[in-house]
Formats: C-alpha cells, sequence, structure tokens
C-alpha cells in the first residue's frame, strides 16, 4: 500500500509540473510532450524510457489495488457486527479511502482512453498535438466534471495516503507528526490546485 | 436521575442478540456508570429476571476488565475507563445505549461480556524476558536514559482493556500491541529479545484476526491510558528493524 502509493505519488508530481506547460502555450507544452517520447536518447531507443514508465506505473496501480482490495476484505471480517448506535468517525479523508481509490481508479482509466489512445476523445484526437488534444476536452463540460471531481478525490486521498504511508514505514514519531500532516496537506493541495488550474484555464480562455 | 437505557442482551456466544429497553430511576449523578448497572441489576433481580452480565474487577480503573460500548463510545464520553466514568457526564432523561466490545477476535459470552483471550495470546507470543531472579538488583546497575525511561512508563500504562480494538473501524490491536512492544523494546533489560519479541507478537495479532491498520485514529482517541498514535508508527519502524536484522 506504502510503497505503491508513494511511487504513484512521485509520479504525480513530476506530471503536475509536467502540465504546467501547458500555461506556456502550444509549442513548449507539445514539444515536452514530444520530449517525453525520446527521453532517454541517445542511450534508450525512442519511446523505450516512455514505456518503461508506463510498465512500473502499471504494475505499481495494480499492487496499490491488489493490496487495497486485500485490506478492505481483511478489515471488513474483522468488524463483522456494526454497533447499533452509529457515530461519525474519522476525518473526511480517511473515512473517504475505499471510495476515493475506486473514482480514482476508474479516472485513470478514463483518462488514459480520452488523452493516451483518444478513444474517448471529443473532436479529433492527434497524436503528437496535446495541447489541441487538452483543449478539446475541456471544452465540454463533462470533461471538465469528471476531471475535477476527480482531482478533489486525488486531494483527499493524497491526505490521508502520505501521512498513513509515513506511520506504515515507521517514519512518524510525536516530534515529526506535525510536520508530516502538514507535507501531507500541502502535497494534496499542490497536485489538487495544479491539476485542477488546468481545466480552469481552458473554461475562463487563459488557455485555448 | 431517571434514565433510559438501551442494552444488548445475547443469552450466549451462539444465539443471536438484540437491545432490549429498560427504565432505572433512582440515579445518583455521583455513581459510576457501573454502579448505576447494578442499580438495574438489582432491579431485575428483583423481578426475577436475568441480570446483564458484564466485565469489571478493580473499579478504580487499572485493571482492564470493564469494557462497554456507551453511545457509540468504547468507555463512553469521558477519556477514562467504564467504571471511573460518572453518571454526571449525562442528564436527567437520557436514553443511553449500551453495547458490547465488537470485534471477531472478541466474540460476545453474554449480554457485554467479551472473550478477550487474544490479547493474552499476544503478550505470551512475546516470549519472556531475559532477567535474573532472585533479590532486587541495584538500581544504579542498568542506566536508562530518562527519555527512554518515559516512553517505556508511558507504553506500560496500557491496560489491555481492548478498547482501541472497540473504537478501530477495522478491529484492529495496532494500539495494544504497540504499547507492549514499545513498552519493553526501549530499555535495555528488553534488548536481547527485541527482534523475535516484535515479530512474533505481531504473527500473533495478524492470527487472531484483528483487522490491518488504516491509521483512522480512532484507537488512540478511545484509550483510557493516552497511549499515542505514533507508538504505531514506532512499532513498525521495530518490525522492519527486526525483519532487517533477521534476514541479513
Ligand atoms: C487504483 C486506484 C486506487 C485505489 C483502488 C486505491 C485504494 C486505496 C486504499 C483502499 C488504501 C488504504 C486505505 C487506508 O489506508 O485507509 C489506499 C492507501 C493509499 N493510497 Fe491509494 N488507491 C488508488 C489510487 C492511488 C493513487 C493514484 C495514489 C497516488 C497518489 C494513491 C496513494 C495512496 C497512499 C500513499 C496510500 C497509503 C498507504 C498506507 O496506508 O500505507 N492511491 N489506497
Ligand atoms: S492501548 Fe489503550 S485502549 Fe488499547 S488495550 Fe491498551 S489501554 Fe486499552
Ligand atoms: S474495572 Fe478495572 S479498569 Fe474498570
Amino acid at each position: 500500500m506504502a510503497v505503491s502509493g508513494l511511487i504513484m505519488l512521485g509520479y504525480l508530481v513530476a506530471h503536475v509540473a509536467g502540465n504546467l506547460k501547458v500555461f506556456f502555450g502550444p509549442e513548449e507544452f507539445n514539444a515536452y510532450g514530444h520530449w517525453l517520447r525520446v527521453m532517454g536518447a541517445p542511450v534508450l531507443h525512442h519511446h523505450w524510457a516512455l514505456w518503461i514508465v508506463r510498465i512500473v506505473l502499471l504494475a505499481v496501480v495494480v499492487a496499490h489495488a491488489v493490496s487495497a482490495y486485500q485490506l478492505s476484505r481483511r478489515d471488513l471480517k474483522a468488524r463483522p457486527t456494526a454497533y447499533v448506535h452509529r457515530r461519525k468517525r474519522a476525518s473526511y479523508a480517511t473515512r473517504t479511502m475505499r471510495w476515493g481509490g475506486i473514482i480514482l481508479g476508474l479516472f485513470i482509466v478514463w483518462h488514459l482512453l480520452d488523452l493516451t489512445t483518444g478513444t474517448l476523445h471529443p473532436g479529433g484526437f492527434e497524436e503528437g498535438k496535446p495541447y489541441q488534444n487538452v483543449v478539446d476536452t475541456f471544452s465540454t463540460w463533462y470533461g471538465n466534471v469528471v476531471y475535477i471531481v476527480a482531482m478533489l478525490a486525488l486531494g483527499l486521498h493524497v491526505r490521508h495516503g502520505f501521512w498513513s504511508a509515513a506511520q506504515t514505514l515507521g517514519v512518524g514519531n510525536a516530534r515529526r507528526e506535525r510536520l508530516l500532516k502538514l507535507l501531507a496537506n500541502t502535497l494534496a493541495l499542490v497536485l489538487t490546485a495544479g491539476f485542477v488550474s488546468v481545466p480552469v484555464a481552458v473554461m475562463t480562455g487563459v488557455v485555448s | 436521575m431517571r434514565l433510559n437505557l438501551r442494552v444488548w442482551r445475547q443469552k450466549n456466544g451462539g444465539s443471536e442478540g438484540a437491545m432490549a429497553t429498560y427504565a432505572v430511576d433512582g440515579i445518583s449523578p455521583d455513581m459510576s456508570f457501573l454502579e448505576m448497572l447494578d442499580t438495574l441489576n438489582e432491579d431485575l433481580i428483583l423481578r426475577g429476571e436475568d441480570p446483564v452480565a458484564f466485565d469489571h474487577d478493580c473499579r478504580e480503573g487499572i485493571c482492564g476488565a470493564c469494557s462497554l460500548v456507551i453511545n457509540g463510545d468504547a468507555h463512553g464520553p469521558e477519556r477514562t475507563t467504564t467504571c471511573q466514568l460518572h453518571m454526571r457526564s449525562f442528564r436527567d432523561g437520557d436514553t443511553i445505549d449500551v453495547e458490547p466490545w465488537r470485534a471477531s477476535a472478541f466474540p460476545v459470552v453474554k449480554d457485554l461480556v467479551v472473550d478477550r483471550s487474544a490479547f493474552d495470546r499476544v503478550i505470551q507470543a512475546g516470549g519472556y524476558i531475559t532477567a535474573t531472579t532472585g533479590s532486587a538488583p541495584e538500581a544504579h546497575a542498568t542506566p536508562v536514559p530518562k527519555a527512554d525511561a518515559d516512553s517505556a512508563f508511558e507504553h506500560a500504562e496500557c491496560i489491555g482493556c481492548g478498547a482501541c480494538v472497540a473504537a478501530c473501524p477495522n478491529g484492529s490491536a495496532m494500539l495494544f500491541t504497540s504499547a507492549k512492544i514499545n513498552h519493553l523494546n526501549v530499555l535495555p533489560q528488553g534488548s536481547p529479545e527485541r527482534e523475535t519479541r516484535v515479530l512474533d507478537m505481531v504473527a500473533q495479532m495478524d492470527a487472531e484476526g484483528f483487522g490491518g491498520c488504516t491509521l483512522t485514529g480512532e484507537c488512540a482517541t478511545a484509550c483510557p491510558k493516552g497511549i499515542p498514535l505514533p507508538s504505531i508508527a514506532a512499532m513498525n519502524r521495530e518490525w522492519l528493524r527486526a525483519r532487517r536484522k533477521v534476514k541479513g
């Protein structure tokens, strides 16, 4: 859970930084998209580095989902009877880890079909023209809604997940508690704000 | 005070249980929660009914025997044991729900009594502590840094009541086990078995069917002895360290 989550988190930090290049115009954003394909050259053949990243990410997403399933099954089995007197438990981010994770999993599938393969893309999807593709997606109302909802779910997942992973790996202690919580909240906020800024920019015409 | 109680009644481990409603009158705000239940039981006995079974022993907050989920909170609304909870925490006319600890590792024996021997087996899995018996050792023979002594003492306060498991939505025993492990693992006296202790106790905890930890923090909020949440991270650190040492 913790290791796979942290690897994804590392990827997301790089991903949000890359996405923000959209604000520097189509040339720079498309050139960045091209670089992702030649990254590692000339040591590696074209696309190889990209495929390595993709394979690692796929393995990590599967590992994360499988361990989430196993953990959830174990936890539900350990507490088969609910209390008659119910009350709200834990924070919102903590309570929504399972549903938030499922939303993120579905989002990842839609996101790949939309902007990587172009299968579900609205308008003419063109490889090598990511700038236009992004503008097309965020010119539809559902593109914006799906994306923004998923990014809010991501923020919540990271808020509890990052701090939780630190405890799992034994990094937390009483003195670091506040620092770790601050770091988790900062990461969650930066990722969510960074990702959401792109559809907002398209909606307001800053990026077109 | 006059109260309306809704209490979990269950004949034995094999039977189905249900909440039953009782009215109790003449409760003083200075009574403890258990004395209030004693009053109810006296009434029930006089009426020829089966009294409500609940665990208790010291009634002074040190043994860990008492165990009730009161209005959804393990040990009730105050941060103390049920025996140290007083009726002044409630208001005249209140309806109070009383339920047993809920976890598959703590099966209900009767009414509000659950079997917590899973905790005993986790403690047993920790094994012995290498220490010479006989006359008390010279107090200065083994120096212990102040911070370590404080930490050991803080964790030694755990009374094994199981409120952490009862409060955890995953029925996890991480807080209890971490209290036991940190108590001994920070001390020089506990260091000969430092690795086997954490590995064996965690393995036993898993074997007992306690749930996995998702760091909800409910355990530390419920703990009457204030065992802090970071103790779980400290146990994970001990476990990872022991795995590296035993393997490498
Ligand atoms: C396939 C989609 C996903 C599913 C089904 C999923 C589900 C889960 C579940 C059930 C947990 C444990 C619940 C808990 O601790 O309360 C968890 C923890 C976590 N998740 Fe995810 N998640 C997904 C995607 C992600 C993504 C994209 C990230 C990257 C930011 C991530 C990062 C984490 C981290 C760091 C943890 C904490 C691990 C720990 O407690 O040690 N997850 N996830
Ligand atoms: S850690 Fe606290 S709640 Fe858990 S058994 Fe020990 S004293 Fe009770
Ligand atoms: S009866 Fe001993 S702690 Fe409550």
